[in-house]
């Protein structure tokens, strides 16, 4: 069985970001980057299928520009078998947009599973893994804390309010992992090594046939306002009078 | 547990991915392929990406780059803002004098850039050329063969949790040999200090002297900006008795580097280099540079300032010292990089002559032999006096200096001796304490808002890489002693006593702050305090220091 594993390169989550004084953007220059932290659970995640038998190959793919190469070869020294790069150059690549090249993607790798983080950390937008479910026509199972496969069927334990749901899906599924599903291990020194002779194929859009223009248009990023310090009251009647009379909430 | 360690061999391994550690690398390649030989070397990096821990001003003379790689232009080296303003300039507290730029300090033709931006690149470079670069691995352990030389390094075990035990993410270490393995730490290097120990490497050098380097960079309204403008101040709010100043660079995009450098061999343990940095910036010439700006981000690094006496014996069985790690500042220059370089680059020349002889033995001689024969020693020799002229405080420091540059141009028949800087510091019964302004949190800030402007991470399950030799030294020494130097000159807070008002003190150690700066190590009294490396990949992730 083929898994497929989708991964984003974002901006490293130790990184504290600012918009660009222009308000266009975040600014990137010289910041650090690394894989979307949801997508290497999901790698970690099908890595485990495979040493448990499960799957059989593990294919990761990025959209992105040709530096997206390395988040590849980052999963790659964890236990993926081999990596496609579907270079967008500097595109501003939107949800959509990705889901579709990755349903063109899938359809040339037929995978049984794709597995994909719940998010990225960079957008938050949490769509490309139902997008790419409902294009494809396949089951989705998202948030997933934990996956069990038997039997050419999927089970999925999500995490909700209040306790676990546990939803069972036929194969092929869009799987996306939640925080709690396991813990990414270290990359050894000698896969680190051994990845950059792993086989990484570069396709573009164009090749898959997938018209990327946005259809978004952001109108400013700019940051969340200054929080005003606080006060020190000296008793309650202070208190009760800067309530009543500054703030004005009693 | 050194059994269960897997064993990778190279022909060199370089300890440390930054400018002379990676100008060996690519050195090395560069060597290899005009022989058309193989030639297995890597480097090993403890910050998560190459760059990541890299801090400097900084003022770049690019000599030594032309000499590594020609056409660095053409292949994008981010060197893009030439310096074309100097200034130096002395503070009283309300006045700023201009003062004649020494010759040393003269920047024509260098530029303003950001050093972890060109090791960034250089890496590229180091990568392209074949070196297996490994960052997110620290080399925590020299191994040794049974002859007594260095066999290689041993990267440290990953996943072990505080209380010592393996955690189910635990991988043990590698064992990484190889034919000569070159040290390039930078700055008060943890494996270079055994190094030191072992093969007794500093008998015939004076004690290393260093500084802290503290770094902010701005982003400065449009009109207060000028690229390439240089400013350097002495005085003002360090005492004459210290030793520090300060550089304030504009680089691109509107923003400044400020760095401000006190030297550790200060004797008040009530000083604060932090401190003394913050009051720095509310001086009436610097504050309204800043006046409207934003703080970008924080960090902190020491520098090696002994100069030409301190530099250690350079080779040893099976290892070398490059970089800053040995000691190749030029103080008075306030430049380190070039010579760093150029360090790297002899190393690796040498080192490539050496491998292919037989039987030359384990010990690259030759090396220290090309120093010698370079301009960076004569460099480094005619500003060897510069920097000790200062012990005795700026006036005669500043008087001396020019003495010595001016009518002896560096070649006085003497040499001054330096003392290691945690003898210098005093009781603190002899000084007055210090008392700091609160920061306003506009111009000047406190430690913890400050280290979270440095990207910082460090797992935090894993034990504390900040080693006392003697538990009790902290509150038996240096609290009732020294009023606890470490709370002060630590740049990132992590020294605290805390207990102090229940009568019951203690050190708490917040090690997932340490910005890997090494001044603990460097100013403990009585050397308690060892840094040793924490997780690879742990620390700052420096943007373009």
């Amino acid at each position: 069985m083929k898994v497929l594993v989708p991964v984003k390169r974002v901006v490293d989550s130790n990184t504290k970001v600012r918009a660009k004084a222009d308000e266009t953007g975040v600014d990137l220059a010289n910041v650090k980057m690394s894989m979307n932290p949801f997508d290497e659970i999901a790698v970690e995640e099908a890595v485990r299928l495979k040493e448990k038998g499960v799957a059989t190959e593990v294919v990761v793919v990025s959209c992105g520009a040709s530096s997206s190469q390395e988040t590849l070869r980052t999963a790659l020294a964890v236990g993926a078998d081999r990596a496609i790069l579907v270079d967008c150059g500097d595109a501003d690549l939107q949800p959509l947009a990705v889901a579709k090249l990755l349903k063109a993607v899938s359809d040339k790798e037929n995978p049984q599973i794709i597995i994909a983080g719940k998010q990225a950390i960079d957008d938050d937008a949490n769509q490309v893994g139902q997008m790419l479910a409902a294009l494809q026509g396949w089951p989705q199972v998202t948030f997933a804390s934990r996956v069990d496969v038997a039997d050419g069927k999927v089970k999925v334990t999500r995490e909700i309010d209040g306790g676990l749901e546990t939803l069972e899906a036929s194969l092929p599924a869009v799987i996306t992992a939640d925080l709690r599903l396991n813990e990414p291990r270290y990359a050894k020194l000698p896969d680190v090594m051994k990845a950059k002779k792993r086989p990484l194929d570069t396709t573009t859009p164009a090749e898959l046939g997938v018209n990327v223009t946005p259809r978004l248009k952001t109108l400013k990023v700019s940051e969340p306002p200054k929080r005003q310090g606080g006060g020190k009251v000296a008793d309650v009647a202070d208190l009760v009078n800067k309530l009543k009379n500054e703030a004005k909430v009693i | 547990m050194s059994a269960e360690r897997e064993i990778m061999e190279f022909d060199v391994v370089i300890v440390g991915g930054g400018l002379s550690g990676l100008s060996a690398a690519i050195r090395l390649k560069q060597l290899a392929a005009e022989a058309g030989k193989e030639l297995e070397v890597c480097v090993l990096e403890k910050g998560s990406e190459v760059g990541a821990h890299i801090l400097s001003g900084a003022c770049f003379e690019p000599t030594t780059l032309t000499e590594l790689i020609p056409d660095w232009k053409e292949k994008g080296a981010p060197l893009t803002v030439p310096t074309i303003d100097d200034n130096f300039i002395l503070l009283t507290e309300r006045r700023a004098i201009k003062m004649p730029t020494p010759p040393q300090m003269e920047n024509e033709g260098n530029y303003i850039i950001s050093m972890a931006n060109l090791c960034r690149w250089l890496g590229e470079q180091a990568d392209a050329l074949g070196v297996q670069i490994f960052p997110g691995f620290a080399a925590a352990e020299v191994l040794y063969d049974e002859a007594g030389g260095v066999r290689g390094v041993a990267t440290g075990d990953m996943g072990i949790g505080k209380d010592g035990q393996q955690t189910a993410n635990y991988q043990p270490g590698y064992e990484l040999t190889a034919k000569q393995t070159i040290f390039a730490e930078g700055c008060r290097g943890s494996l270079t200090r055994d190094l030191f120990e072992r093969f007794d490497l500093r008998k015939d050098a004076q004690p290393q002297t260093y500084g802290v380097g503290i770094k902010e960079i701005w982003e400065i309204e449009p009109a207060k900006h000028k690229p390439g403008k240089l400013v350097h101040t002495i005085g003002w709010p360090l005492g004459a008795a210290t030793y520090g100043g300060s550089a304030l660079y504009h680089m691109e995009n509107n923003q400044i580097a400020i760095m401000f450098v006190v030297g550790l061999d200060y004797k008040n343990p009530w000083l604060s280099p932090f401190e003394e940095f913050q009051r720095f910036k509310t001086h009436p010439a610097i504050r309204p540079l800043l006046e409207g700006g934003r703080r970008l981000a924080y960090g902190a690094r020491s520098l090696s300032e002994g100069g030409f006496q301190s530099i250690p014996k350079l080779t040893f069985p099976g290892g070398l010292l490059i970089g800053d790690t040995a000691g190749f500042l030029n103080v008075p220059k306030i430049k380190g990089g070039h010579t760093a370089m150029k360090s790297g680059m002899l190393a690796a020349e040498a080192v490539f002559e050496h491998l292919q002889k037989e039987d030359a033995g384990t010990e690259v001689t030759a090396y220290s032999d090309n120093i010698r024969k370079s301009w960076l020693w004569k460099e480094l020799y005619e500003a060897r006096n510069i920097r000790p002229s200062f012990r005795w405080g700026m006036w005669f420091g500043l008087g001396y200096s020019a003495l010595d540059t001016y009518l002896f141009r560096g070649r006085a028949p003497w040499t001054f001796s330096i003392l290691p800087d945690h003898e210098e510091i005093e009781e603190k019964e002899f000084h007055p304490k210090i008392d700091y302004p609160k920061p306003d949190g506009v111009i000047t800030f406190d430690r913890l808002s400050s280290v979270f402007l440095s990207n910082i991470n460090h797992e935090e399950n894993q034990i504390c890489h900040l080693r006392l030799r003697d538990e009790s030294a902290p509150v038996n020494i240096n609290l009732k002693k020294y009023a606890a130097p470490e709370t002060r000159y630590c740049p990132a807070g992590v020294y605290e006593i805390l207990g102090e008002e229940e009568g019951n003190p203690r050190l708490q150690i917040n090690a997932q702050n340490c910005l890997h700066c090494k001044t603990c190590d460097i100013k403990d009294p009585t050397q308690n305090i060892r840094w040793t490396t924490p997780e690879g990949g742990s620390g700052p992730n420096y943007p373009n220091m």
